[in-house]
């Protein structure tokens, strides 16, 4: 395993950090960015993990962590997450060898773009799972609600994993999102950048085919999309705790008060290199454990227990950097950083909005603590 | 040499089995910082033979007595030696601060004279850097050091919290050849024999109750012309480069020892009930996540390019990630103990973890405070504007 970026990754990332330096704007106050999100499908990042065999890039964890970073930090607003990230992850991890074959590359190229609904904050449990689904003829019929689902308006699709009665419990429906009898109603968040909207499912009727996942692998498959999902997530936690990093090392240079610049007084130092130390400590762990994550993919794969105890590690890490970030980048603005016109509040909805989904880091620290001392 | 790493680790864990018994096996998990007036003559016998087996200098160059491992496998054998219950290496000022200065900057003939006693375990060095008016202000200190007629170099001054000194040969010293000057100007770089008349070395007792550490005074102590490393007026710039080679292999060695001792936290809250507490459960998990910050970023700061010469933040930040961490954990360790842990224990995890809860107090203060680490991660790390 290697932590040092190939020349290919290396380039990966700078254009990416140029890309969206140059076309994102975090403060254009519609759903979604449209344009941004055509843009960057043409650049193929949303082909970047499907594999070759379905026309994809077939890179991995690390190209991703890469792309989701620079994301993070200039809080791209587009389907990136929902489509890639989420329903992607799904659909490779649960999915029938037909439903891939059907979806990846229209989801890699544009053609459609999806979301994926599991329980609340994207909890796997099935007992977290709000949409139930009974047969009805050859076909299915979904009933229940969604009370937050990532929807920026730009999607046509969702992978939505529903409980059923029969066995094994829980099954994943493929649907467009303008069905018959889906009700979808935006809601008014507080970090603008990730949009959601309440899905209402009065008995949306779908066909046979809708199911795409292969029983034997959709528990585990869909707790492991889970896990995987909140390894980019962090990523993406990373680069928005680098971009408040920045943010406060370039106003405190600038800021001058007692005729010097802020910068130079040392509690305000100490307030910075404590942000680097834990940005920096949580970006080594994230490519580390991706790298890990893409060694696995190569060899014979991680174990399931392994994986998910190095995911909460980065996933904690992440988590406590970007909100310590995001506060002191606050903190080291004054009365501006308070004000809608400067960034720190848009990082700091962002972190806080990235605490609580996927789960909260007690629930993190609680499993690790389980896989380290409950052992027999 | 192509060897592979899986048999490089039996090899290792083959030797470790087969020789730290016997008169050695009573130095499983002993010594190290906060342990280390255990066994001091033994261990010594202990480095001997380490060198007789062909395990110190791992890393240096063939020409030099060493092995020139790759770092894979000197790694290897940091995690194998900590997992058979290696015992700290008393002689590791020498092997992994001074053996490295001396093979980058020494002359062919002072590498011939140092280099095999530290490698074969019959010389040992102590650090005379800090002195009672030079802490954090390194350059403010004043040693002074010159020349007699025949070339040998007289020093007069006080080193303090040299570590070791009580039971080395040799300290090397950063002292002020040049009358008048102040700060990073005017310094040399000396190696300078503790076992003379004008050396006087008086322990000091820690918090811990040990005296691992000493002043070491120098009134006309005497050392030969050729004991200088770089030219005079250089000491600045070796002493740099010397605490340049800290953050070495030995450093991922270090981990071991960490993961070892969370384990013996696991161990003793399964034993005394306290891994039920929802709270201690949360600190565990941290701990472990913090162990992971600290692998992985140790591999990317050993990984990157050594040559490049651009700021590496996660080398800069790593003194700070790991002494905070190991603080914290020894914290841990203590509440995870309880009442019992007030008393010494003769057990040898709890005593193992209350040296952590003490001793770790010295980790965020030697080899730079943790103010001096920030104020150097802010200034070198962010461009952050001197005062
Ligand atoms: C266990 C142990 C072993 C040691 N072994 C050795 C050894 O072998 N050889 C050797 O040469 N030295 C050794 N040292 C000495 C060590 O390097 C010094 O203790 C250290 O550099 C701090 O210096 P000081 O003790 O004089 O503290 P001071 O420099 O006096 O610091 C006191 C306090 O002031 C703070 N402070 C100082 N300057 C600043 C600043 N600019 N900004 C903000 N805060 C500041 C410090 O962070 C600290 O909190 C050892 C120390 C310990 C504890």
């Amino acid at each position: 395993m290697s932590l040092t970026l190939s020349d290919e990754q290396r380039a990966l990332q700078e254009t990416a950090a140029d890309f969206l330096a140059a076309h994102t704007n975090a403060r254009k106050e519609a759903d979604a960015d449209a344009e941004l999100w055509s843009r960057i499908v043409e650049l193929g990042w949303a082909a970047v993990q499907v594999p070759e065999d379905f026309d994809g890039l077939g890179l991995g964890a690390v190209e991703l962590a890469l792309l989701m970073e620079e994301m993070g930090r200039r809080l791209a607003r587009t389907p990136f997450l929902a489509n890639v990230v989420l329903a992607q992850t799904a659909l490779l991890q649960v999915g029938t060898a037909e439903a891939q074959q059907g979806a990846l590359a229209a989801l890699a190229y544009g053609e459609r773009t999806a979301t994926l609904i599991l329980g609340p904050g994207l909890d796997a449990e099935p007992a977290s799972l709000s949409v139930k689904a009974r047969r009805d003829g050859e076909g299915w019929v979904l009933a229940g609600e969604a009370a937050q689902v990532l929807d920026d308006g730009l999607l046509t699709h969702a992978y939505v994993a529903a409980r059923i009665e029969e066995a094994p419990g829980v099954a994943l429906f493929e649907l467009a999102a303008d069905a018959a009898g889906l009700t979808r109603t935006p809601l008014d968040v507080f970090d603008l950048t990730r949009p959601q909207a309440r899905w209402t499912f009065a008995d949306v009727r779908v066909g046979a085919e809708a199911r795409v996942d292969d029983p034997a692998r959709v528990l585990a498959g869909l707790a492991r999309t889970r896990v995987l999902a909140a390894l980019q997530l962090a990523a993406e936690q990373v680069g928005g705790a680098a971009q408040c990093l920045q943010l406060a090392v370039d106003y405190t240079k600038e800021r001058v008060q007692f005729g010097k610049p802020v910068a130079s007084f040392q509690a305000v130092k100490h307030r910075v290199a404590e942000m680097m130390v834990c940005m920096e400590t949580a970006r080594s762990t994230v490519r580390g454990v991706a790298a890990r994550v893409a060694q696995g993919v190569q060899g014979n794969g991680l174990d399931e227990a392994a994986l998910a105890a190095e995911v909460a590690a980065a996933r904690v890490q992440a988590t406590e950097a970007y909100r310590y970030c995001a506060q002191e980048a606050i903190q080291l603005h004054g009365g501006v950083g308070f004000t809608w016109e400067y960034d720190p509040q848009l990082h700091f909805k962002r972190a806080h909005w990235a605490s609580q989904w996927f789960g909260p880091t007690r629930d993190w620290r609680e499993a690790l603590a389980a896989h380290l001392l409950d052992a027999a | 040499m192509s060897m592979n790493e899986q048999e490089f680790r039996q090899e290792v864990a083959g030797w470790m089995a087969t020789h730290l018994t016997g008169r050695f096996a009573c130095l499983k998990h002993r010594g190290g910082p906060g342990d280390e007036e255990a066994y001091p003559a033994l261990r010594k016998e202990w480095e001997q033979e380490l060198a007789a087996g062909g395990w110190v200098g791992l890393g240096w160059p063939k020409a030099h007595g060493g092995r020139d491992l790759p770092l894979a496998l000197q790694l290897a054998f940091h995690e194998e030696y900590v997992r058979a219950g290696g015992p700290g290496r008393i002689g590791h000022i020498g092997e992994t601060l001074m053996a490295p200065t001396l093979i980058a900057l020494g002359t062919p003939a002072q590498q011939a004279r140092f280099l095999p006693g530290i490698r074969e375990g019959h010389e040992y060095w102590a650090q005379g850097y800090s002195e009672p008016g030079a802490g954090s202000d390194l350059a403010a200190i004043t040693t002074r050091c010159w020349q007699d007629e025949d070339g040998r170099w007289r020093l007069q001054g006080q080193k303090v919290w040299t570590s070791l000194a009580h039971e080395s040969d040799w300290v090397f010293v950063i002292a002020r050849s040049t009358p008048g000057s102040v700060g990073r100007e005017g310094l040399s770089f000396l190696l300078v024999p503790l076992d003379q008349p004008g050396v006087d070395i008086h322990p000091i007792r820690q918090m811990t109750g040990e005296a691992e550490f000493n002043s070491v005074f120098f009134d006309g102590a005497v050392t030969e012309a050729d004991c200088i490393i770089g030219k005079p007026g250089e000491g600045w710039k070796v002493a740099m480069a010397l605490l340049g080679f800290e953050r070495g292999v030995s450093t991922l060695g270090q981990q071991m020892h960490f993961i070892h001792e969370l384990k013996l936290v696991v161990d003793v809250a399964r034993g005394n009930g306290a891994a039920r507490d929802p709270a201690i459960r949360q600190r565990i998990a941290d701990a472990w996540v913090g162990l992971q910050g600290l692998r992985y970023n140790g591999l990317r700061m050993l990984e990157e390019d050594t040559g490049s010469t651009t700021v590496r933040p996660e080398a800069l930040i790593y003194k700070y990630a790991w002494s905070n961490w190991h603080r914290e954990l020894g914290q841990l360790a203590m509440d995870v103990i309880g009442v019992a842990g007030d008393v010494r224990s003769h057990d040898d995890a709890v005593r193992r973890l209350q040296q952590v809860f003490f001793f770790s107090r010295a980790d965020t203060i030697y080899a730079g405070t943790n103010e001096i680490q920030l104020n150097i991660i802010a200034e070198r790390g962010l461009g952050m504007p001197r005062a």
